[in-house]
């Protein structure tokens, strides 16, 4: 009987780095997109552009990763 | 030769009984905590998991070689030693769908599969080592694993969060559920149907209809993925209320913490090659998102009733699959008894089931069982329909058909179907 533990702990490695990351990216973005309408409905213009690319750059990261995701259940 | 095409024909109706029930048994990994936090509709959840299923079992052409993964000994595996398996699974994962207890089907499958080989072939069959590396530690690490992810994932996603209206955000976390939970949809589609691909092609290759090395035959793709998208569209709801509302509550940030870990456990594992199952997987991050919040908390009691369920799955589905060995064993009558008990095991669990029905107008409400005129009269439509349906498959069963297994299995599916208009 042989374990493989590397094999196990890269499992649980991947796992944890991927989820607290994509799940941190993901919230970004919304919290960029909720900025993006406040500062539209108080009114300033040129303070939402920045949150709004933001939150698209974090959206387009965990898009990646789904298309990233759906490539590795295909092959 | 005769009674070789009888058999095999039995044999692979059960493994599509077998699929269907994994289908449904394992609806609940992808679209629990998504029904529970109000991302998706009950019905548009489990038709989209059924869709993505179907899709999954024609993406990926590597249809599982050995079904077993070197567990047991396959070479001389006799044709009634995997519908003695196959009775055992179907069993197991039909109780624990009652209980609403979310179990593995693999697992399931695993422990009837070592339980029949044993009765046929001895102990030597089986391998010790390979049990433990596939089954019993991966059942330990998959909850840990996704839930520590989920854990800390929850923890962040509330941190970063905190300063914003909750309002605002609650719409893109449930966008994001929807991807990760069609992501784990997807994956299962394609690892459970191929399993099930891969029990008909071997007992076709056992049988001698298809060559050894054969790649299955369409027909086989076909039934597989429309039998395990029809069970997942019926939905397991008693398994999707446990998952999404009996472990812990799941407000939209955890339900989606929970998701994204589930998808990135599963597929990483399979990936990297330490399969874990996907329930235990799915189990864990719902438990880890309930830690992860404030204030939240796990029911302890409902995931000490899990945990025991999962411990129980590989002895009881095994025990099961043994005794249902011993009869084929006995011949072309051993093996009649065994469909018509199985039909008559799957009947009696499924009519213990509607005294309590779970489905997608209750699946997430705060009690279950309170009377009243909406749930009265679909249960009338029930049990008239029960009664109507009941009897066929009792008669001609005992003379041990195969056509009289399909009927068997038939009516449930049916039956709940035409229940439906009146519930809704």
């Amino acid at each position: 009987m042989k374990i493989d533990w590397a094999a196990l702990g890269s499992v649980f490695g991947v796992s944890l780095v991927v989820t607290v990351a994509l799940v941190g990216l993901f919230t970004l973005g919304i919290v960029g997109l909720s900025k993006h309408e406040q500062a539209r409905a108080a009114g300033g213009g040129t303070a939402a552009i920045p949150a709004r690319l933001g939150a698209y750059a974090c959206f387009a990261l965990c898009a990646a990763a789904v298309a990233y995701g759906i490539s590795l259940i295909v092959v | 030769m005769e009674h070789i095409t009888l058999l095999l024909g039995i044999v692979i109706v059960t493994a599509l009984v077998f699929d269907f029930t994994n289908g449904f048994h394992d609806t609940a990994n992808a679209m629990a905590t998504t029904i529970s936090t109000g991302a998706l509709k009950p019905k548009t959840a489990v038709a989209m998991s059924a869709v993505l299923n179907l899709v999954g079992a024609f993406l990926s052409v590597e249809v599982a070689k050995t079904i077993s993964g070197g567990i047991i000994n396959e070479d001389g595996l006799k044709t009634e030693v995997i519908f003695a398996a196959l009775v055992g699974a179907i069993l197991w994962n039909l109780l624990t769908w009652l209980l609403g207890l979310p179990s593995s089907s693999s697992h399931a499958l695993f422990g009837g599969l070592i339980g029949a080989a044993v009765m046929s072939m001895g102990w030597s069959s089986v391998n010790g080592g390979t049990v433990v590396t596939k089954v019993l530690l991966p059942a330990v690490a998959a909850p840990l694993v996704a839930g520590i992810a989920a854990t800390l994932a929850t923890r962040l996603t509330y941190r970063i969060s905190s300063r914003t209206d909750e309002k605002a955000t609650s719409k893109g976390y449930r966008a994001g559920q929807i991807a990760s939970a069609g992501l784990v949809s997807l994956a299962h589609g394609t690892n459970d149907a191929q399993k099930t691909m891969g029990i008909i092609t071997l007992a076709l290759i056992t049988g001698g209809v298809l060559n050894p090395g054969a790649n299955p035959p369409m027909w086989v793709i076909v039934s597989a993925g429309v039998a395990i998208a029809l069970g997942t569209y019926l939905g397991g709801w008693r398994i999707i209320r446990t998952m999404g509302k009996g472990l812990t509550e799941l407000a939209p940030p955890q339900g989606f913490a929970a998701q994204t870990s589930a998808a990135t456990a599963i597929l990483a594992s399979s990936h990297i090659g330490f399969s874990l199952s996907t329930t235990q997987v799915c189990s864990g991050a719902v438990m880890g998102a309930g830690l992860g919040r404030k204030g939240g908390v796990v029911r302890w009691s409902t995931a000490t009733r899990m945990f025991v369920a999962w411990g129980l799955t590989l002895p009881a589905a095994g025990l099961v699959g043994a005794g249902a060995e011993l009869l084929t064993k006995q011949g072309t009558w051993g093996i009649a008894t065994t469909a018509a008990l199985l039909v008559g095991g799957s009947a009696l669990i499924w009519s213990l089931s509607r005294r309590q029905p779970v489905d997608h107008t209750n699946v997430t409400a705060d009690e279950i069982g309170t009377p009243g005129a909406g749930t009265a009269e679909p249960a009338g439509v029930v049990t008239t329909a029960i009664a109507a349906v009941t009897p066929p498959p009792a008669g001609p069963v005992t003379t041990g058909t195969g056509t009289s297994a399909v009927e068997g299995a038939a009516p449930a599916p049916s039956v709940a179907d035409s229940a439906r208009p009146a519930t809704v």
